[in-house]
């Protein structure tokens, strides 16, 4: 079949009516009486929760609600984060709506306020007074682990999940090696940024169902609001909004759990939109990691043995934690064959912001260190680093240290060659800084663990005229997750974009998708789209074929129209098939249903085998210039090369990659979330620094396509994969520049400013 | 007027006369978004970092979360809706949505706002004049190159809607000299 639809840049769905200015953001919803929610917050990282009186501001005319910790029908909840099989603690934690008896983190909720404007809300606020009798804070990860350090949380002691890999014998493994190379890494707190701060809108039917219009990732959460309020599940319902970024930021419950209180106790509108500095404050980052790493390699230049030791701030509560440790876990060695391996992980506890899914979930983390690493390793060994990691990057058929035998495509040697000579030749640098290149490689997986049993569900309708309907519940976040659907079924049935109506993200009326995490829409509710689609195609097939008196694999579908193959003018239209179709009773419409690779749950804390549906990987190669003097640097080039298995849409794709990769930018360079004794003292964009446009120049992206993929025909995920491995190319060719390697994230003009003082004092 | 009293004011959005009473501290973005019902307005921090609330007022692009609304009583103000009237907007949404240069889409009106401002000032930008023409406004989704890229198609010309109005006749002065020397993000409240 030809790709009229498939591999074409066409404009996404949901594109025109953002344009315009038309489409509804969660905050732009509003309904009539509607009250304003707001949350009252600890300001103290670590105390004991005596006492809340929250009389003077229920009193205060306009406040209809202010709610505790009492209040809450169940208000500790054992967070499953979104399982449907039941996989053990260690992957489970405590989720608590309102703090009670004790206060865990600067920013945790107390209670929760519902009023008649924003202003009296906050008045309201104001009024609520605490009695704490402050603790001693544990902040430091590391400390934290110790047996004797006080107890953040519900566990028996601060270590909240734990993982290892053992391969070989690494003692064996380093005695073998010719060179060893030591570091130990340190990787910051990121917070998502996304424009859109959280919001929603809840309010209650006259049956007593919650409906919440929100903004998130992850509408399956309706269940846990549903235990929150002991109702029957059946008695929550998220009607997602389309998301103003993502990034997993809104993977978590972010504001339903609260409006969704305010709403049942009040049974009017309630609205709740965090400011920038609530968001900035006291949403989930990503985990700050310290990953001390021992890499050895023989003469040659291959990898003997990898030791590793990752331990990640997991705030004070556990959240994503488990999931994203077992992810960094996982990628610790990175794409890499290496006989002997140890690695050991440990998510702790400590009284800081709640860490959490951030793109990427753990995998940027470990590629900095093992490209680090790498980097390190050559030139110990005076070899190309291009060349080195080449004799050792990973072959279709060998296993991870894992155990897990990869069979698909490993295509990195390419990736690595394509960016690093998409650099072009070597310029010089201006105004007396110093120029330099790097590159780094690496993986990124998409589909949710396989031992999670992920499946997702979508609903395909054909309409009398010949237009079609898709409903499926996919959270969109502006990857293009829905409106690829609608490019697989206009490929699938012949019909053009424009009359295909999409329907996601209703956790009723819509089939369940699963969530917009973990780069899995495409391959997880792209797959069933497909599934649905090609039922219905075969029903259109065996009709026409009746028809036109035709066998059916002689026929394709094309605009509109059924076709036979060798004869194009001899056809018939899509609405004569759909029509006989209809009156002789047969069904338009399919619900499908796709699983992702089952596995089984790990036994213990050593993950063996496959883990992940697969991996996307790629390379990124970069030039800097850096200015010795103030430790600035400009990004000249950046070339990014991904095997995509295959690019549904171009735009799409390339859309990812170039955004993931200033995310990375930022990571690497410029997002320094200052944090104090607990307490986060970047509270806005004019303190928290993300990249803007003049900061990043122009990205060449190369697509390669091994059509190796698990998704739908051929293609890999993209959304995560090119946040992972830009940090260390940077660092990389920062290095090159001015001969100073840093360790910690992120590299500020600062720290090479002072790392390159520190290196003249040396050579004095 | 002291802080607690409220005082009527009439603004022109997008041609249309909204009154409504305000207190001293409302900004421009609240009167939109909430009086106005101008929801294409966006509010990303509320105070001048992002440039989602970026808006046509009194002849500039400012971000509107940066100015009060009262200030902006009797004056006209134009949101990327207003403007969709305009051939250079409507080239520049049509351009951003076949570039691929709208991803979550929550930045995009204020975007639309900066590139309308840049390309009002400067017809012919260079893509690193275009990168300084939208630095005072973040996106998170897409790292700026297809947007940059969709100012330029619409800078050379290569996107244009066939059926386009003609220029609107905005309130706006043209350029001044100093205006067009300096070539960048005027005016948004500083920011």
């Amino acid at each position: 079949m030809s790709d009229h639809v498939i591999g074409q840049r066409v404009p996404k769905y949901d594109a025109g009516p953002k344009a315009s200015g038309l489409l509804q953001y969660a905050d732009d919803f509003t309904l009539p009486g509607m009250l304003y929610g707001k949350v009252f917050r600890a300001k103290v990282p670590a105390a004991m929760l005596l006492d809340v009186r929250t009389e003077r501001a229920k009193q205060l005319p306009g406040v209809h609600a202010v709610l505790t910790a009492k209040d809450v029908p169940n208000n500790n909840l054992r967070a499953r984060f979104g399982q449907s099989t039941d996989v053990g603690s260690q992957f489970e934690g405590l989720y608590r709506v309102l703090a009670e008896k004790e206060v865990r983190y600067h920013g945790e909720p107390i209670a929760l306020v519902a009023a008649e404007s924003p202003e009296l809300a906050e008045q309201a606020c104001q009024l609520i007074e605490v009695d704490l009798q402050p603790l001693p804070g544990v902040f430091d990860p590391a400390q934290a682990m110790e047996p004797d350090s006080r107890q953040v949380g519900e566990k028996p002691n601060n270590i909240a999940s734990h993982f290892k890999i053992r391969q070989g014998d690494v003692d064996h493994g380093f005695a073998q090696a010719d060179v060893i190379v030591e570091g130990t890494y340190r990787v910051p707190y990121q917070d998502h940024a996304y424009l859109e701060p959280e919001s929603g809108l809840a309010w209650c039917d006259d049956d007593g169902t919650i409906n919440i219009r929100v903004s998130s990732q992850v509408i399956e959460h309706f269940r846990e609001v549903a235990e929150i309020l002991k109702l029957p599940h059946s008695k929550v319902r998220y009607l997602g909004t389309w998301i103003g970024g993502g990034f997993g930021g809104k993977e978590d419950i972010t504001v339903e759990s609260y409006l969704a209180l305010l709403a049942w106790k009040t049974r009017k509108p309630v609205k709740l939109t965090y400011t920038r500095a609530e968001s900035l404050l006291y949403h989930s980052k990503r985990h700050p990691f310290l990953m001390e790493y021992k890499t050895g390699a023989t003469k040659d230049g291959k990898l003997v043995a990898l030791q590793a030791r990752l331990i990640s701030d997991c705030g004070a509560y556990s959240a994503l934690s488990p999931w994203v440790l077992l992810y960094a876990t996982v990628n610790a060695c990175g794409p890499y064959q290496i006989p002997n391996v140890k690695v050991d992980s440990y998510a702790v506890m400590t009284n800081t912001a709640i860490t959490s899914a951030f793109r990427g979930f753990g995998a940027p983390q470990a590629n900095f260190a093992y490209e680090s690493q790498m980097q390190k390793l050559a030139q110990a060994l005076g070899l190309d680093p291009l060349e080195f990691r080449q004799r050792n990057y990973l072959q279709t058929g060998e296993a991870f240290a894992t155990g897990w035998i990869y069979p698909r495509a490993i295509p990195l040697t390419e990736l690595a060659q394509k960016a690093w000579s998409g650099l072009g030749s070597r310029g010089l640098a201006e105004g007396g800084r110093k120029l330099g290149r790097g590159l780094a490689v690496g993986m990124g997986s998409y589909g949710r663990l396989t031992f999670l049993h992920d499946t997702s569900r979508s609903y395909v309708k054909l309409e009398l005229d010949g237009s079609a309907i898709i409903r499926c519940g996919v959270p969109d976040v502006g990857g293009g997750q829905g409106h690829i659907l609608c490019q697989i079924v206009a490929q699938e049935l012949g019909i053009s974009l424009d009359r295909i109506k999409l329907h996601i993200t209703d956790s009723q009326l819509t089939p369940l998708a699963g969530t917009t995490t973990a780069t899995r829409q495409l391959m997880m509710s792209g797959n069933a789209t497909l599934k649905a689609a090609n039922e219905l195609k075969k029903r259109l097939l065996i009709k026409a074929g009746q028809l036109l008196n035709v066998p059916m694999e002689n026929l394709i579908i094309s605009e509109n129209r059924v076709e036979v193959g060798s004869e194009p003018k001899e056809g018939v239209s899509l609405v004569e098939v759909i029509n006989r179709l209809s009156a002789e009773g047969e069904e338009l419409f399919v619900e499908a249903q796709f699983n992702a690779p089952f596995t089984d749950i790990p036994a213990s804390e050593v993950l063996r085998g496959q883990t992940h549906p697969d991996f996307t990987f790629g390379a990124y190669a970069v030039e800097v210039e850096v200015d010795e003097q103030t430790g600035q640097v400009q990004i000249n080039k950046i070339i990014a090369a991904f095997d995509v298995g295959k690019a549904l849409n171009p735009a799409i794709v390339e859309g990812q990659i170039e955004g993931g990769c200033v995310q990375g930018v930022g990571y690497a360079l410029f997002e320094d979330m200052a944090i104090d004794h607990g307490v986060i003292q970047t509270p806005s964009f004019a303190e928290y620094l993300l990249p803007t446009a003049v900061d990043v120049p122009d990205i060449t992206v190369i697509l390669v396509e091994s059509g190796s993929g698990v998704g739908p025909y051929g293609a890999k995920g993209i959304g995560e994969p090119p946040m992972v491995m830009i940090a260390p190319a940077l660092m990389n060719a920062i290095e090159d520049a001015v001969g100073v390697r840093i360790a910690d994230l992120p590299v500020t003009a600062e720290k090479i400013r002072m790392a390159l003082a520190r290196k003249r004092e040396g050579e004095r | 007027m002291d802080p607690i009293s409220k005082s009527m004011i009439t603004i022109f959005v997008n041609d249309q006369p909204v009154q409504a009473s305000v207190g001293a501290s409302e900004s421009l973005l609240d009167f939109l978004r909430q009086k106005a019902l101008a929801t294409e307005v966006k509010c990303g921090c509320g105070r001048g970092d992002c440039g989602t609330c970026a808006v046509l007022f009194d002849g500039r692009v400012v971000k509107s979360c940066l100015v009060l609304a009262a200030q902006a009583n009797g004056k006209r103000v134009y949101t990327i809706r207003g403007l969709a009237g305009d051939s250079l907007m409507a080239n520049l949404q049509d351009s951003f949505v076949q570039q691929g240069a709208i991803q979550c889409g929550f930045c995009t009106p204020g975007m639309l706002m900066a590139a309308y401002n840049l390309l009002r000032i400067k017809p012919t930008p260079t893509r690193s004049e275009i990168r300084q023409g939208i630095s005072g406004n973040l996106c998170r989704c897409t790292g700026y190159q297809k947007i940059v890229d969709a100012i330029e198609a619409v800078a050379k010309k290569i996107v244009l809607v066939p059926d386009a109005p003609d220029s609107m006749d905005l309130p706006i002065p043209a350029p001044t000299d100093q205006e067009k020397a300096k070539a960048g993000y005027l005016l948004l409240g500083g920011g």
